[in-house]
């Protein structure tokens, strides 16, 4: 907790951190790259995880994240909000550079980095204390960010960029937890949404959803890929060939192939990404 | 063929007997509790008919002993609550503090080693706490507060206090314990740090066992006898001010119970009111508690 202080005041010196967009979005073919990963390697005690990836990530795309199941998926974008490094034990190395700044730099605050990397879970997890409204505030609340001041405003555009406001804006002083399960998750990526992050990770969002609520979810992705870099988990292939621009594989936590959606699930250039999308495993 | 017969029947007759005996031990309870309510019945209509319910509630004082016979039980009842609040004043802080520490901060071999023995305070004889009160607690806080009575309710409150704090750390900690790891990551993911987790989301989501914890340890420090007993003083005494020597409820019967009082006599009596005071105090405190942790339980 220490180090909070230092690191506001030198989010505030360093250019590479200020908190604006870039203005104009970039057109295919020339992506500006959100995140750009070196020889990133992470650890559960002993265990390795996910070995040696490298690979970039570009703004405003839909990044989807296959493989079996242990393959260190979710271990990988836990380590692009330093999530993982709440587990104790755990262990990171490697280089994570977001908007061209090494996220694990001595002086970079994951708490601050998070703020800009916003995150929705497996299993819908809305906070059972708090209204549906008070669980999309939740994220300025908890930050004491000075945009509580506008809140009506965000709990509308929130609820409406993740295609909730109309079933809910009759409801949103009951309890957030009274919500179905497709409910309850869009919920989360409003709350998520409500701190206006740049990038939305995504950890098998519809594997506790029934089709229908997937469907929606899905939909939701393809509007939010015009504003924010997306990188989705996902368990389903048919899913990552839905959502997705780019798609990576993994396997025992290497990265086996990289590439646009279309060419791998197409035209896999590894052996073991052609096994596994045509059902040999997995 | 007979011999099969002969065992079914043996084991048939050995379940039953197990059955029965289950069934009696059951019932043993059942009936040792119904006995306990119908005596307190029994006696406190017995006081009702010699004392009216506009003098027992009434009244301001309580002279059961005296020539010049007073029976407002609020003395007794102000009393307790003056040691219980006192002892909830130091238990539920240093108890909460206690619980957030351990759940949230400490390592876990901190945590299973510290845990355990925060429980050994609870397993103390409360007449050695009563001892410490009278003979350690009391001379030093005379040492800071003027005027400070050799018997008073301070120093048996704070007593109390240390003794419940356990009740309180190890329920807290185990509702603190029971918030899933989901909650707590999507705090963090939102990009809040710890202790706003901790207070914004963990400690709300656990507020029901909490709060159920705390009402049990209220209720064990108004159900204590012996710390009050021996270093409270035996003077009704109907004050908030801690210094002075006061009696609560239990520390009543103990008196009563000491003492060479003839059966059937309105002193005799008197305990048996005050107990049934006492249960129905603590009895409504528990109903409370448990009400507040099934809430809980169905919330997680």
């Amino acid at each position: 907790m220490s180090s909070a202080i230092e690191v506001k005041s030198a989010a505030k010196t360093n250019p590479n951190i200020n908190l604006t967009l870039p203005d104009s979005a970039e057109k295919e073919g020339s992506l500006k790259t959100k995140f750009s990963i070196k020889n990133l390697s992470a650890w559960f005690g002993n265990q390795q995880a996910i070995r040696a990836i490298s690979m970039d990530i570009s703004e405003k795309q839909v990044t989807a994240i296959i493989g079996p199941s242990g393959c260190g998926k979710s271990t990988f974008i836990r380590c692009l909000n330093r999530m993982h490094e709440l587990v104790p034990g755990t262990q990171v190395e490697g280089l994570v550079k977001f908007d061209g700044y090494n996220i694990y730099d001595k002086g970079v605050d994951p708490v601050l980095l998070r703020r800009r990397v916003g995150m929705v879970f497996q299993k819908p997890n809305p906070f059972p204390t708090m209204s549906v409204r008070e669980n999309v505030l939740a994220g300025l609340k908890l930050t004491k960010s000075e945009q509580i001041k506008r809140a009506p405003e965000t709990v509308e555009r929130a609820l409406q960029q993740a295609a909730l406001w109309r079933e809910v804006r009759d409801r949103l002083d009951e309890p957030g937890a009274g919500l179905s399960g497709g409910q309850q998750q869009r919920l989360c990526i409003a709350r998520a949404l409500a701190v206006e992050p740049d990038v939305l990770l995504m950890d098998e969002p519809c594997s506790a959803l029934d089709p229908i609520a997937t469907a929606r979810i899905e939909d939701l992705i393809h509007g939010l890929a015009e504003s924010y870099t997306i990188i989705i988990v996902t368990h389903n292939m048919q899913q990552a060939a839905r959502v997705s621009n780019r798609t990576a594989f993994f396997l025992l936590g290497e990265l086996v192939e990289f590439g646009k959606t279309n060419q791998l699930f197409t035209a896999p250039k590894d052996k073991r990404t052609e096994d596994y999308i045509t059902g040999k495993f997995g | 063929m007979r011999r099969t017969e002969k065992s079914k029947r043996a084991t048939s007759f050995r379940e039953r007997l197990v059955e029965f005996g289950l069934l009696g031990s059951g019932v043993l309870s059942i009936f040792t509790t119904v006995a306990i309510l119908t005596v307190l019945a029994f006696e406190t209509v017995g006081f009702f008919q010699e004392v009216t319910f506009a003098e027992f509630f009434g009244d301001t004082q309580w002279t059961p002993l005296f020539s010049d016979k007073h029976f407002g039980i609020w003395p007794l009842i102000g009393g307790t609550f003056l040691t219980s609040l006192i002892a909830v004043a130091v238990a539920l802080p240093l108890g909460l503090l206690a619980a957030v520490y351990l759940s949230e901060f400490a390592r876990e071999s901190v945590r299973k080693a510290v845990k355990p023995a925060l429980e050994v305070l609870a397993g103390v004889p409360t007449i050695v706490y009563g001892y410490f009160a009278l003979v350690f607690i009391t001379p030093l806080l005379q040492k800071f507060i003027p005027g400070l009575a050799g018997f008073n309710a301070l120093s048996p409150g704070i007593v109390m206090g240390i003794m419940i704090i356990p009740m309180i750390s190890s329920l807290s900690e185990d509702a603190l314990h029971a918030v899933p790891a989901t909650l707590k990551e999507g705090s963090y993911a939102l990009g809040a740090g710890r202790l706003a987790t901790i207070f914004r989301v963990t400690i709300p989501s656990a507020f029901s066992g909490i709060v159920a914890s705390v009402i049990l340890a209220t209720s064990r420090a108004i159900g204590e006898t012996m710390i009050v007993a021996i270093a409270a003083g035996q003077q009704p005494r109907l004050t908030l001010d801690p210094r002075v020597p006061i009696e609560t409820m239990t520390a009543y019967i103990v008196q009563i119970s000491l003492g060479d009082t003839p059966t059937g006599t309105i002193e005799y009596k008197t305990i048996f009111v005050v107990g049934a005071s006492l249960f129905a105090i603590t009895f409504v405190m528990n109903i409370l508690s448990q009400r507040i942790a099934r809430r809980f339980r169905g919330k997680i």
